[in-house]
């Protein structure tokens, strides 16, 4: 049965299944037992599954991310919550020291079956420290797994993959679009493979390549380039490590010319290694430049000042013609 | 014997003097000649290893290497106490309690020559790999206690950390967790006075670390870390505590890091030589030794007996661990992931394919 859902409608799905199916699976973070999570994802999971399972931590982050590495040594799968990704600070030298590490250091004996959850990037008129988007970095880590789904279907199957993984899994939610798509899940459990691209829109003259909150701005850049007679492919990445290759070159080889779209600032991001990605692997099939559309290297602006830094519409529509043109 | 010897009351919980006479009968703990011989002994074969190690370190035979030399008694006592099923979480300085929990010492050796393989104990059963990120352990251990309460399982973690330790975060958010969840944890602090070279009052300007239990409504205590009696006493009542279900508890055992911090340092550059003499009246081995001695337990010519057979096997695990085998490009990139990305096979495929022009070339 398919049912109506958004994204934190689809998360809350999955953590529900996984609780349901698994009693190895524990959620915890700050406010997410009584209060359901500051986005509401965890409502009533506490009163479905109790307060042993699913529970409000102290309010420390490297403490959320330490005692996972504990839980999941000792045979538990712990799905904590970062309330935002700018607070996941503080648990950077556990994520990075031990739960990327742990597995390779008893070489094998301890695994870390952990996910990260943390809603991430702007949008939404936050105080500083609330919009940040922080892909690359957790991607740069050997060790872990990066997700960032872009609709509620991708949402739920994604996360039942990251939670039935057995390597750590970095889960980044694009909180702008949390109730912005609505859209029919079924209802029972699926899952979508990790480190598999999909192809949303096919296209002949060039690919756009996106993930998470962007996607919705790209198939708008790319409704507004049709009416330019440019046929654009879309690729949701939907994980960032790993990263499909495979699906980035094909499409590459197909239309010659390739654009990145992320929240996140260019240098050093996602969208270098695309970009990187399409220049090894599909060289000779290149008629312009891989070319990026991504956040400024600066940090997020205060609401007033956030337009400035947003990705908009028009601003992938402005590069789609200009790497057309080339 | 948590509210006799409540941090409040500054009074060090001790059991037997620098001597070896035993000053506190009250809490002189159930524990059998026998057991107590063996306790010595396996002190003394965790001393006798560390030392030659340094020693191997000195030849070029062995990498950076971190000494326990004079906090035996802590992991001695623990050793003693520990069950099949309980856990380790161990810092880097537990050398007898690593062994006690079934790790060789050819594993130990294999670590500290390069080889990730030694932190495989392979026939040991609840025990974390040592902890290079200070305190960061301390919260794990805090994770594991969840999970023993969560299947209501019978066992314990011990869980070490050193006084510079104390000063982290995690010492804090582990201790608070701790509390809170009411986890079966043991938190050792072993106090030897230095974060290498920084000198306790450097570190904390509270009088002591086990007050600090206070302000986690756990329990605390202050022991002579250095006192093998006063050691197993207190762990003893740590165990009961909990097992009680009362939670954590905090154990300050107070002692002196006799060696450098690791092989790489030098002691002399900030401490005196009167202050390690005079810390050196309460060696752990040696109160222990004589108070065996004292109750006609043991001898001096045991020991040098002993000592011999010691070194020998050292030696000879040492060896085994020279001539471990070469260290194959996959396991580089093997335990990365459980479920390893095409990718990072590639990078591995690439690199062979390097080693094959190389080698075609030379």
């Amino acid at each position: 049965m398919n049912k109506i859902m958004n994204m934190v409608n689809a998360v809350n799905n999955s953590l529900d299944i996984k609780l349901g199916d698994d009693d190895r699976v524990i959620v915890y973070g700050e406010d997410v037992g009584v209060e359901g999570g500051v986005f509401r994802v965890t409502e009533g999971l506490q009163l479905k599954y109790g307060a042993t399972r699913v529970f409000d931590s102290p309010l420390a982050e490297s403490g959320l991310a330490g005692t996972a590495v504990g839980m999941a040594a000792a045979g538990l799968r712990p799905v904590i919550e970062m309330q935002f990704s700018g607070f996941a600070y503080p648990a950077f030298n556990q994520i990075v020291s031990h739960v990327a590490r742990l597995h390779n250091r008893s070489r094998g004996k301890y695994r870390m079956p952990i996910v990260v959850r943390m809603p991430y990037g702007g949008g939404i008129n936050a105080l500083e420290h609330h919009s940040e988007s922080l892909e690359a970095v957790w991607g740069h880590i050997p060790g872990l797994k990066v997700v960032i789904p872009s609709t509620p279907y991708d949402a739920k199957g994604l996360l039942i993959s990251a939670i039935e993984s057995d390597d750590p899994v970095i889960f980044m939610e694009p909180k702008r679009i949390y109730r912005a798509i609505k859209q029919e899940v079924p209802e029972e459990k699926f899952s979508i493979p990790l480190g598999k691209a999909k192809v949303l829109a096919h296209g002949s003259d060039i690919t756009v390549v996106a993930y998470g909150a962007m996607i919705r701005e790209v198939q708008k850049a790319a409704a507004l380039a049709k009416k330019e007679n440019i046929s654009v492919e879309i690729i949701d990445l939907r994980s960032i490590y790993p990263i499909d290759k495979e699906t980035i070159a094909e499409s590459v080889r197909k239309t010659g010319r390739i654009i990145t779209v992320t929240e996140a600032p260019g240098t050093f991001g996602v969208s270098a290694e695309v970009s990187a990605i399409a220049t090894e692997e599909a060289f000779l099939h290149l008629e312009a430049p891989p070319a990026r559309v991504t956040g400024f290297d600066t940090i997020v602006p205060l609401p007033r000042g956030e337009h400035h830094y947003l990705i908009s519409p028009e601003k992938i529509l402005y590069q789609i013609i200009r790497t057309v043109k080339f | 014997m948590f509210t006799e010897y409540h941090p409040t009351k500054k009074n060090r919980f001790r059991v037997m003097d620098n001597d070896g006479n035993i000053i506190n009968e009250k809490y002189f703990p159930a524990i059998d000649d026998k057991h107590i011989i063996e306790a010595y002994k396996d002190m003394l074969f965790a001393r006798t290893a560390d030392l030659m190690v340094v020693s191997y370190q000195r030849q070029g035979r062995i990498y950076t290497y971190p000494p326990n030399y004079g906090q035996e008694a802590i992991a001695g006592a623990v050793a003693q106490l520990i069950r099949h099923q309980d856990w380790v979480v161990p810092a880097f300085r537990e050398m007898g309690l690593y062994l006690a929990k079934g790790a060789t010492l050819k594993e130990l050796f294999l670590y500290f020559m390069g080889y990730e393989d030694g932190s495989r104990f392979e026939k040991s059963n609840h025990m974390l790999p040592m902890s290079v990120p200070i305190a960061s352990q301390l919260l794990h251990a805090a994770g594991i206690g969840y999970e023993i309460n969560y299947r209501n399982k019978d066992e314990i973690v011990y869980t070490f950390v050193g006084d510079g330790g104390t000063s982290e975060g995690d010492f804090h958010e582990a201790l608070n967790f701790g509390g809170v969840w009411k986890a079966p944890v043991v938190f050792i602090v072993q106090n030897n006075q230095y974060g290498i070279s920084t000198p306790f009052h450097m570190q904390t300007a509270s009088d002591g670390i086990a007050i600090k239990a206070m302000a986690y409504g756990i329990e605390g205590i202050q022991v002579d870390g250095n006192d093998f009696f006063a050691m197993y006493a207190a762990v003893k009542q740590s165990i009961e505590h909990i097992q009680s279900g009362n939670g954590p508890v905090l154990i300050e055992a107070v002692t002196y890091r006799k060696g450098a911090h690791t092989t790489s340092d030098d002691p002399t550059k900030y401490r005196t030589k009167e202050e390690e003499d005079a810390w050196d009246a309460t060696d752990p081995l040696k109160r222990l030794k004589a108070y065996l001695i004292s109750k006609g337990l043991y001898s001096d010519e045991e020991e040098l007996q002993i000592i011999d057979e010691y070194k020998k096997e050292i030696d000879r695990q040492f060896i085994e661990a020279e001539n471990y085998k070469p260290y194959p490009l996959q396991d580089v990139f093997s335990y990365q992931y459980v479920d390893m990305p095409d990718d990072l096979k590639q990078q591995m495929v690439e690199h062979e394919r390097f080693l094959k022009w190389k080698e075609a070339r030379s």
